[in-house]
């Protein structure tokens, strides 16, 4: 039952993204602009390889948090929140956006880290099962930090700046976690020894969907 | 509070600012009022007396703080809230100061302010987290849905507290003792291989600045409180 709800949220988030293309089409234009900002303001230089796994991260970091506040804000603003909360329970609502929401971050961290390849010579990746095992499990920390996050905002009355900020001190112990484990991979570390930044990046990822879970319902019918 | 308890905790935190301050530092402690010196930490680690449960109020204040979101959210008594606010205003002031400390003893020990060890890291997320949760705060006019949203991230916030105290110095080389890389052993707390009259000094300090935190927080909700209700009587008016 539930299951088959959250399925059915998913799939409304993904035809109503698809009608406008307003948060794909956004979030693009910022991993072009970001990325175009690291490539200039790298000019001739060459930079270490721990400065580029760590702009890496700020990429796409920034690059979530503008995409995935509107998460929740959208549905305030159409006033279809009242509509949902009748048809659905809290549950299969948070369920269906942490996947879609999940699905978008995974999709543009992939984005991200092939266009970094590509573009900047310096950046090269020794060992790759770390560095994309680190794209997969970082896109889903982010994703559940800010599915919940989310919620809170679109109650706010400041819904855009505010994001950020409420977002930063709780993803931090993920992004340095991630930066780690980039780090790792590219200074060619076997997997095993990457061991201990994927247990944390699971555990976070674990913690937060149990947490969310427990007091969406407290924001989502407010 | 009870009036005697705050004269006993008066005179128990001067007790203690006396002897962290006064007491001499000597090679062969002699008499129960000798603190040893440690090499390499000399008269700075009298610091520890303050530095430390500081920092543990801070914690005190924030877990306190969570909990009472939690209550909130539990029974829907503005009362909670209150709670929760007076906590979190407590806890950053607390951690303000931890953070001022530890800086000053940072400088003259590994020779700069900040270095971004594991723990500094930490207490200046701490830092963030209760500035976020202010800013939420004065973001949400209506007092109820204020008070939901801001238990709501207290307890998203708290966590991932066990990250930063737990993980955090594991992975990450510090100058804090328990750090990755710390000879003395990787545990979450420093092993007490203190001089036994410091460490009474030490429990004391611990135990005085967690009453001194009960007090401060006794006054704030009381001040919380009446302000509430003069704000709803001029509403009326």
């Amino acid at each position: 039952m539930i299951l088959q709800s959250s399925y059915h949220i998913f799939v409304k988030e993904f035809i109503s993204e698809f009608r406008t293309r307003y948060a794909l089409n956004a979030l693009l234009m910022f991993v072009v602009t970001t990325l175009s900002i690291n490539l200039f303001s790298i000019g001739h230089d060459s930079p270490t390889q721990e400065i580029l796994s760590g702009t890496l991260w700020i990429v796409i970091f920034f690059s979530a948090m503008s995409g995935l506040s509107r998460t929740f804000v959208a549905e305030e603003e159409r006033g279809t929140s009242l509509t949902l909360r009748l048809l659905t329970d809290s549950t299969s609502v948070y369920t269906g956006k942490l996947i879609y929401n999940f699905i978008l971050i995974f999709v543009l961290s992939i984005i991200i880290a092939i266009a970094y390849l590509l573009l900047i010579k310096e950046f090269s990746v020794k060992t790759y099962s770390i560095f994309w095992l680190t794209i997969i499990l970082g896109s889903a920390g982010l994703a559940s930090a800010s599915t919940i996050l989310a919620a809170i905002i679109a109650k706010a009355n400041t819904k855009g700046t505010l994001f950020p900020v409420l977002a930063f001190p709780i993803l931090l112990p993920l992004l340095l976690t991630c930066i780690n484990a980039t780090k790792l991979s590219v200074d060619g570390a076997f997997f095993s020894e990457a061991i201990k930044e994927f247990q944390i990046l699971i555990s976070f990822a674990i913690v937060m969907v149990t947490t969310s879970l427990l007091v969406f319902d407290f924001v989502w019918k407010d | 509070m009870k009036t005697w308890l705050k004269i006993a905790v008066s005179i128990w935190i001067t007790g203690i600012i006396i002897a962290g301050i006064s007491f001499p530092m000597v090679r062969v402690p002699e008499t129960w009022w000798q603190f040893p010196l440690i090499p390499g930490l000399e008269e700075k680690a009298r610091n520890i007396i303050f530095h430390v449960p500081i920092s543990w109020a801070t914690v005190v204040a924030f877990v306190m703080s969570m909990i009472y979101g939690v209550l909130y959210l539990r029974k829907k008594d503005i009362d909670y809230d209150l709670r929760s606010v007076s906590s979190a205003g407590l806890g950053l002031l607390l951690c303000v100061l931890a953070t001022l400390t530890g800086a000053i003893w940072a400088k003259f020990n590994w020779g700069s302010f900040w270095n971004w060890d594991p723990r500094q890291t930490s207490i200046f997320i701490l830092l963030l987290i209760y500035g976020a949760y202010f800013v939420l705060r004065s973001a949400i006019d209506e007092e109820e849905r204020r008070a939901t949203l801001s238990s709501v991230y207290s307890i998203l916030a708290g966590v991932t507290v066990p990250f930063f105290i737990f993980v955090m110095p594991r992975i990450m080389s510090g100058l804090h003792p328990g750090s990755l890389g710390d000879e003395q052993g990787n545990l979450p707390v420093l092993e007490f291989k203190m001089a036994t009259n410091m460490l009474i000094v030490f429990f004391a300090s611990l135990i005085g600045f967690t009453l001194l935190y009960f007090w401060m927080y006794s006054l704030k909700i009381r001040t919380m409180r009446i302000e509430r209700q003069i704000q709803h009587e001029t509403e009326i008016n």
